[in-house]
């Protein structure tokens, strides 16, 4: 009746995942009753869960991120914790548990945090820099980010219910077969990234159509802001890496459910395979992460340093160039496997070069702050230190290229910095960068500044406390994922890492402090005009937040950085015109996206605990929503014209009052 | 987004692919491309099939013989099926198809390449 | 010339050439119709379906030899039956055609016909399909055997499901336009189902000429 469940499952015998367990089961159901109690839901399903407004799912996405972060930190605290204390000594985590924090660490980082942060940011931004409305899709958007969220859900269940996977963030075979791992850890793994997975295919697929297909007129290629440039990079990559991803965990979870043999020892399975088509996923993936953050950057530092991006068609290049090379490369991450070293000398060379238009970008950055009038708000900030950190770890990784290196190097803690110095350094911080500079346009109030300044500070020099230790320690021979190590050398190191990670701490709890403080000072922190950094592309146009429709008519685009060019027209010439106020037409919520997800997690749940009823209940369930989906009559409404020009008038009101009484926009 | 008419093809602007035409005479058009693209592809795999198993043809050549076959046949379908052509209308189409195709190439020969040396290099002792 | 051309060169310098040279290329009153939409969206998408079948070619091309002292499949792949089956498909493929073209003449006898006709066909070819595993795993050849049979199963039984569900599809889209007429997003819908169709015969073009044709000969 349910498969393979049982009350053994949940893990009375362990403390600390029990407490771990325990404490997550009582802070949701607390804030589940929270809301209910303040009659709260309507409100949220409405506005919030059914919405397929991209902004509000953008939030949606930033918001599991966030939260996700903060588990995943949780568990490098304890990695960093065990490693400073295991020394001869078996620390506090036995080793079947330290499997489980590392392999959770690094699934929910990558799958759960950086990926929805990053997609987050481009569903808020993307639209409104286009000067549309919405994305092609916007119901699709909104089955994406639940089945995301679906994901994550099931990944955090595994900690309350069975327990998660031993092998690492990649489940490499054989140690993930069935053979050595016949728990239901890596079931867990399997089921939450690929339901995930199909919810980011959706995203790629939704994203490449609307920047190619929807965009205000006179948008055309070479007048988007670069942003959009690196969204559609990022989103090509997703359309074209994640398929490999379905099929390579689609085989595994074959020979785990039904005995197939492809990466098995027995039978003529292959291993290596395994490795080679994770790894045409695993490449890409890392550009698919550091591409937004890129565009971000761009924004930032254009804005902040009051002058045109330098080089923009050497940036649309060399973003284009970057999405190519990134799908020749991927035996770099496994030089060592023993393809040989004409293989190798190939993939080295080609992973050298895509540093190259990764240079560019860098130079062109600079040589916009270089004459500009720089202001170091937070989000120059963040995009300052990533200049830094970033070329540091991209450095390390070129030399990570050069495969008799690597081959000193592979697996040891100098590949764990480097990964880390590049993914923090610029994936982060650009989440935390893009998060800054466009949480005001989100929620019509900016984050408070010093809090923010204290957060960066502690992330920056948290992060090199955490992490130039461990090239050092990876120098001296110190493998990664170890659980305890008796060789003197290391220790110091470890202690000064461990001593970093509680610097960055500190950042985190700054940034809480500073979301908190923001709310409750939220009228100081207002921004009416709507463009509280003097911004340069169209999102700045409109009112913070945004009405649903973004526009009340597209705008006619004649250049780029085309509202930097409106604005200072406007100072100079007075507003412009009120345009002509039509009906607008605009999609209807859904509860497919939530309802779809709802059976993806009994289904995925039935298919790790073996409940088949379960599972074809949810199959079931799934193709019904599909097609009462596809029954519907009635797929937009209509805004009047009237209200929208309450609504958009309302908005010129308040920004010419503003900016009358605030004087010049400075 | 207003709902445009969905039967006229926008003037100059993109074509969806594997649209059909709406109007009368175009029908028959229509049908006879379809036609043409059957009687083509019909064509294309019988000498696949007859190739495969004939003695007729240098033996070895044959695997090649066959991808370019089939390599011919998908272009009928992309053609003929798909509506795929080089116009202006189509520039989005045929730069998604190329990027599919640059992909799948990467993976296949990628693969290969990779997985022969690996498998020479790393194969079971046979001692 | 390209979008590419149109808009490149012509920047904050000239701004009303490029706008002039741009809405040639773009429909300028509202961002591109619905149907093209659609349609595009639904093209990324299949593209991204081709990407998923290339892993499941490149490793059944690594792993075709693996037959752990199990039969390879020259021993177990019947020509005839995969003839057939083409020839199922690639006439199934011309009778979706031929329901497209309906649909959008909102010709009932063209579309219910086509689609009639297209149902039958690829009902036909699953039914050998589900045959030919039938008496594979009957002989002991199931995929399960060897990592060869794990590839081959799961390459052709993919592409087997994606059929099985486009007919699934298909009959949504009878009941559709049988239910509420040639209504605009129904029609988008079954240009995205025809998309599907000949994709799936694409990817069948390349099955049972490396699969069955190499494999058979070899």
């Amino acid at each position: 009746m349910f498969g393979k469940l049982t009350w053994g499952a949940i893990p009375f015998d362990q403390p600390i995942p029990l407490a771990a367990g325990g404490i997550v089961v009582v802070v949701i159901v607390g804030v589940v009753a929270f809301v209910a109690i303040k009659g709260w839901i309507p409100y949220l399903w409405r506005e919030w869960i059914t919405s397929v407004d991209h902004k509000r799912i953008g939030v949606m996405y930033v918001t599991l991120a966030s939260v996700m972060l903060l588990r995943g930190f949780i568990d490098a605290i304890m990695m960093r914790s065990q490693q400073a204390l295991a020394f001869r000594s078996q620390g506090y985590l036995p080793p079947e548990h330290y499997n489980q924090i590392f392999s959770a660490h690094g699934t929910i980082m990558i799958f759960f945090v950086a990926m929805p942060f990053v997609i987050g940011l481009m569903n808020l931004v993307v639209p409104l820099q286009l000067g549309v409305r919405d994305v092609a899709f916007p119901t699709l958007n909104s089955v994406s980010l639940w089945l995301t969220a679906t994901g994550a859900l099931l990944v955090n269940l595994s900690l309350v219910v069975g327990e998660f996977s031993r092998v690492g963030w990649l489940p490499f075979p054989p140690l993930s077969e069935l053979t050595y791992s016949p728990t239901v850890g890596v079931d867990y793994y399997l089921w939450a990234v690929q339901i995930s997975g199909v919810g980011t295919l959706m995203t790629g697929v939704n994203f490449v159509t609307t920047i190619l297909k929807i965009h205000a007129p006179g948008m055309t290629y070479m007048r988007m802001p670069v942003f959009c440039w690196t969204a559609l990079a990022t989103n090509l990559l997703i359309v074209a890496a994640f398929p490999v991803l379905t099929a390579t965990l689609a085989m595994l979870t074959l020979d785990r459910y039904l005995g197939f043999h492809f990466f098995t020892n027995e039978a003529g399975g292959n291993m290596m395979m395994f490795m080679n088509l994770i790894w045409i996923w695993g490449h890409p993936e890392v550009y698919i992460l550091v591409l937004p953050a890129f565009g971000v950057f761009s924004e930032v530092v254009s804005t902040f340093s009051r002058k045109q991006l330098f080089g923009y068609r050497s940036m649309v290049i060399a973003t284009m160039a970057i999405c190519v090379i990134s799908f020749m490369v991927w035996l770099h991450h496994f030089f060592t496997m023993g393809a040989g070293p004409n293989v190798n000398a190939v993939f080295g060379i080609a992973s050298m070069i895509i540093a190259v238009p990764t240079g560019v970008k860098i130079f062109n950055w600079m040589f916009t702050m270089y004459g500009g009038r720089v202001h170091y708000a937070t989000p120059m900030l963040w995009s300052i230190g990533f200049m830094v950190t970033f070329v540091i770890g991209g450095l390390t990784g070129v030399l990570l290229a050069v495969p008799p290196a690597d081959f000193m190097l592979h697996n040891s803690l100098f590949l764990v910095a480097h990964f880390h110095n590049v993914i923090i350094g610029a994936v982060l911080f650009g989440a935390f960068a893009g998060y800054t500079f466009w949480f005001p346009k989100a929620f019509g109030f900016r984050l408070h500044e010093g809090w923010g300044k204290a957060a960066f500070w502690c992330w920056f020099f948290g992060f090199y406390l955490a992490f130039v230790p461990l090239y050092v320690v990876g120098l001296m021979g110190m493998t990664r994922r170890m659980q305890h190590y008796d060789v003197p050398e290391w220790r110091p190191w470890l202690l000064v890492a461990a001593g970093g990670a509680v610097v960055i701490l500190a950042g985190i709890l700054c940034q809480i402090a500073q979301l908190v403080v923001s709310i409750r000072r939220r009228e100081e922190l207002r921004d009416l005009t709507g463009d509280p950094w003097m911004g340069r592309s169209l999102e700045w146009s409109t009112s913070s937040p945004p009405p649903v429709f973004n526009f009340a008519v597209l705008p006619h685009v004649e250049g780029r950085d085309e509202y930097w060019r409106r604005a200072r027209l406007a100072e100079r010439a007075g507003p412009m015109a009120e345009p002509i106020y039509k009906p607008i037409e605009m999609p209807r919520n859904s509860a497919t996206g939530f309802v779809c997800a709802f059976f993806a997690t009994f289904g995925g749940f039935g298919m790790i605990w073996h409940i088949w009823w379960l599972v074809g209940v949810s199959i079931l369930g799934a193709f019904a929503t599909f097609v009462v989906f596809a029954w519907r009559d009635r797929t937009e409404y209509e805004i009047p014209s009237d209200e929208v020009a309450r609504i958009d008038r309302a908005n010129r009101r308040a920004r010419g009052e503003a900016v009358a009484g605030a004087g010049a926009l400075s | 987004m207003s709902s445009t008419d969905d039967y006229e093809p926008l003037h100059g602007a993109d074509h969806a692919p594997g649209d059909e035409p709406a109007r009368g005479r175009e029908v028959a058009e229509g049908v006879l491309g379809y036609l043409i693209g059957l009687a083509l592809a019909i064509l294309l795999t019988a000498v696949s099939f007859f190739i495969a198993g004939t003695f007729l043809v240098w033996r070895p050549s044959i695997p090649i013989a066959l991808v370019v076959l089939a390599i011919a046949q998908i272009g009928v379908h992309l053609v003929f099926f798909l509506h795929i052509t080089t116009g202006p209308d189509n520039v989005n189409n045929v730069l998604a198809l190329a990027f599919g195709v640059l992909i799948v190439f990467l993976i296949l020969v990628g693969s290969l390449w990779i997985m022969y040396n690996l498998n020479q290099n790393m194969g079971p002792m046979t001692m | 010339m390209t979008a590419f051309q149109a808009g490149a060169g012509y920047g904050d310098d000239r701004p009303e050439e490029g706008r002039r040279r741009a809405e040639a290329l773009f429909d300028r009153a509202d961002p591109a119709s619905k149907r093209i939409i659609v349609g595009y969206g639904f093209w990324i998408f299949l593209l991204s379906d081709i990407v998923m079948f290339s892993a499941f070619f490149a490793t059944y091309a690594v792993l075709v030899n693996e037959t752990a002292g199990g039969p390879s499949g020259k021993d177990l792949f019947n020509l005839h039956n995969v003839a057939i089956e083409t020839a199922c498909l690639l006439l199934s493929s011309f009778t979706c055609g031929l329901a497209a073209i309906g649909s959008r003449a909102h010709n009932s006898l063209m579309y219910y016909g086509g689609m009639a006709a297209t149902c039958v066909l690829g009902l036909g070819f699953l039914s050998i399909e589900i045959h030919e595993f039938a008496g594979m795993v009957g002989q002991g050849a199931g995929p399960t055997r060897s990592a060869f049979l794990s590839a081959f199963f799961t390459l052709v039984g993919c592409h087997g499901l994606h059929v099985t569900l486009g007919i699934l599809w298909l009959l949504t889209m009878v009941a559709q336009v049988f239910a509420k007429g040639y209504r605009a997003d129904i029609l988008r819908r079954v240009l995205c189902f025809a998309l599907f169709w000949h994709t799936l015969d694409i990817i069948w073009v390349a099955i049972f000429t490396v699969v069955y044709l190499l494999g058979a000969g070899a």
